[in-house]
């Protein structure tokens, strides 16, 4: 995703309240499977009632942290703390969490409503109440009329409204979630987002979830924890994420970003120092001959409906930007003068090596 | 594709199920004979007193119990470990995995004669005498096996998440096992368990090593070939095993089979 992050109605959590205990607290927490460090010590606080993404590549320890909270993994150091309490060596069934995995993982010979009430079975509620509780689940999941169905005769996105349903059906103080909507098509993922947003703000629980779609995490999360090779790389609101990543990885990894090094940034902005430049944030334009401009030749093109984005290759660096379609047009030559505000430059640490 | 095959393949099919089939009734037509000492055929005559005498006869039903109670308790003592070990293999990863998988399968691809003379030799260095319970060990080293195989290959189809989304939910292990694994491997258990049932039912090679002077009914029918004496009664149980085992493995034939369209439905 290109465009700017969108407007946001919602209270956002820059800073935690020193008072509060934060929901889930990990303090250099490392899990170890052979010689790789899936997480390697990852320090993180979710506070209580955010919307937390834990967003990184494959590989990158985002998903074995998650089950590190859910109690899936015991970490080989550090501490887990939910909710003020000790948790690193509680097992999962004694957690106030519950997981919504990325497979569904529904019972296959149960029905739709002994899913949902799988829990309250466990804990022998009587089965008028919990055909009660697990109705109401699935009918805030817009599920209604669907406790006697069975798990394959439904479609990826009713098994996932029922996944959610089971797992919020005993109001858990924080609900995680697996990829949720990695195995949903694009229109049902949109859809699945706006649902999941309310959902969150409605019960008012804790979601951490765990995502490597960058446009997932920044529409939806109150804030983002970046994760790269099993540390956590920056956390923070969405918007700082975004405007001013504190390196090269983030910088990329987080919509697209020119990485520029320092000689040319020495030369544009009179720092040696790294930096990092949104595609959106440079213009082009009909190369003028004025002085001190630089110019640059448009190497390719792609138009992308709303927005084009070009390829520009300057003498030193290559850049890409990405204008409002029909902004520019490419003159036959391929020279463009390329301009930026100086302060659309943000200074990062440089990549590693 | 499926076709219709040709005539000299019907024809080769028909003489392959004749060769299996055929001595099955040959030992089904001297039950009825009227000739105690030698098998002549066609029989010279056709009676039914073989089946009282062998009702009769103590031997027969000394030799029949103990061949029930071995299979039985070697079944189930095959059904607890064959599962447990099939879960912790399916299920887990530890060092050493592998060499238990192979360890665990051994019992079954060695040959029984040496199975059998390792555990009567076992037997004699710590001095254990033989008994009831020497047969029941011998039995389920192999009767595991199959118990094992079939657990472990449905575990493998289960998805993983699927215990874990039980113990998210609240469930321990024990009650996870009970709700969740096991009416998913249920099916798979009875099959291999009827299989290990029959498998021990006719062991003769372990249980010539490990039985003592006590005779399964195997053990009992192969004396009995070799004594000239009333030999249509082995005839007679013959008859009476080969229609109580078949129910066993029509049945394990139809869960089995069942299964597969099921998870093939389930897999789409």
């Amino acid at each position: 995703m290109t465009a700017e992050c969108p407007a946001r109605a919602r209270v956002i959590h820059e800073r935690l309240p020193m008072t509060a205990t934060p929901a889930i607290s990990l303090a250099r927490v490392s899990r170890h499977f052979g010689a790789t460090r899936a997480m390697d010590e990852v320090d993180l606080e979710i506070a209580e009632g955010e919307f937390f993404a834990m967003l990184g590549p494959s590989g990158s320890g985002k998903t074995t942290c998650l089950r590190v909270i859910a109690g899936f993994e015991r970490p080989n150091a550090g501490k887990v703390m939910i909710f003020g309490e000790d948790a690193t060596n509680v097992p999962p069934y004694r957690r106030a969490v519950n997981t919504v995995f990325q497979d569904y993982a529904l019972f296959p010979h149960m029905s739709v409503g002994e899913n949902v009430a799988y829990s309250m079975m466990l804990k022998k509620v009587a089965k008028a109440e919990r055909r009660k509780r697990a109705e109401e689940a699935l009918a805030l999941m817009r599920l209604p009329n669907f406790f006697d169905r069975k798990p394959a005769e439904l479609s990826g996105g009713q098994r996932q409204r029922v996944a959610l349903a089971r797992a919020i059906v005993n109001r858990p103080k924080a609900l995680l979630l697996d990829e949720p909507l990695g195995a949903l098509d694009l229109k049902l993922r949109e859809n699945m987002q706006e649902e999941l947003k309310t959902l969150q703000r409605s019960l008012g629980l804790t979601f951490v979830f765990v995502t490597h779609d960058q446009s997932e995490a920044l529409s939806m999360a109150d804030r983002v924890a970046v994760f790269n090779d099993g540390k956590v790389v920056q956390v923070g609101p969405p918007q700082e994420i975004y405007r001013r990543p504190v390196n090269a990885f983030v910088a990329d990894f987080v919509g697209s970003s020119n990485v520029l090094p320092p000689s040319f940034v020495q030369a544009t902005a009179g720092e040696a120092r790294w930096a990092s430049l949104r595609p959106e944030q440079i213009r082009l334009s009909a190369p003028t001959g004025a002085n001190g401009a630089l110019v640059g030749k448009v190497t390719a093109e792609s138009y992308l409906g709303a927005t084009t984005r070009y390829a520009v290759t300057l003498p030193d660096v290559s850049l890409h930007a990405i204008m409002p379609a029909g902004a520019f047009a490419t003159p036959s030559d391929g020279r463009v003068a390329v301009a930026f505000d100086k302060s659309a430059l943000h200074f990062i640490e440089g990549p590693a090596g | 594709m499926r076709s219709e095959g040709s005539l000299a393949v019907k024809i080769a099919a028909g003489l392959g199920l004749a060769f299996l089939i055929a001595p099955l009734l040959v030992i089904v037509a001297y039950a009825f004979t009227t000739e105690e000492r030698s098998f002549v055929w066609p029989p010279p005559g056709l009676t039914l007193k073989w089946f009282g005498v062998a009702w009769e006869r103590t031997d027969v039903w000394a030799a029949l119990t103990l061949s029930l109670r071995v299979a039985a308790v070697a079944t189930i003592l095959a059904l607890i470990l064959g599962t447990l070990t099939a879960m912790a293999v399916a299920r887990s990863r530890f060092f050493g995995r592998d060499a238990v998988s192979l360890l665990v399968i051994l019992p079954i691809a060695l040959p029984g004669i040496i199975t059998g003379i390792a555990l009567r030799s076992a037997f004699a260095t710590f001095e254990i005498p033989f008994s009831f319970w020497t047969i029941v060990v011998g039995h389920a080293t192999f009767c595991i096996v199959v118990v094992y195989n079939n657990a472990v290959a449905r575990l493998r189809r289960m998805s993983g998440s699927l215990v874990e989304a039980s113990m998210d939910l609240g469930a321990t292990g024990f009650q996870t096992f009970r709700h969740i694994v096991l009416p998913n491997v249920g099916t798979a258990l009875l099959a291999g368990g009827m299989l290990a049932f029959a498998l021990s039912f006719d062991e003769v090679i372990v249980t010539t090593f490990t039985a003592g002077q006590q005779q399964t009914l195997p053990l009992w029918m192969l004396e009995e070939l070799i004594r000239p004496r009333q030999r249509p009664v082995t005839n007679v149980v013959a008859l009476v095993v080969i229609a109580v085992t078949f129910i066993p493995i029509l049945l394990a034939f139809y869960l089995t089979g069942a299964d597969e369209q099921t998870a093939a439905a389930a897999g789409k």
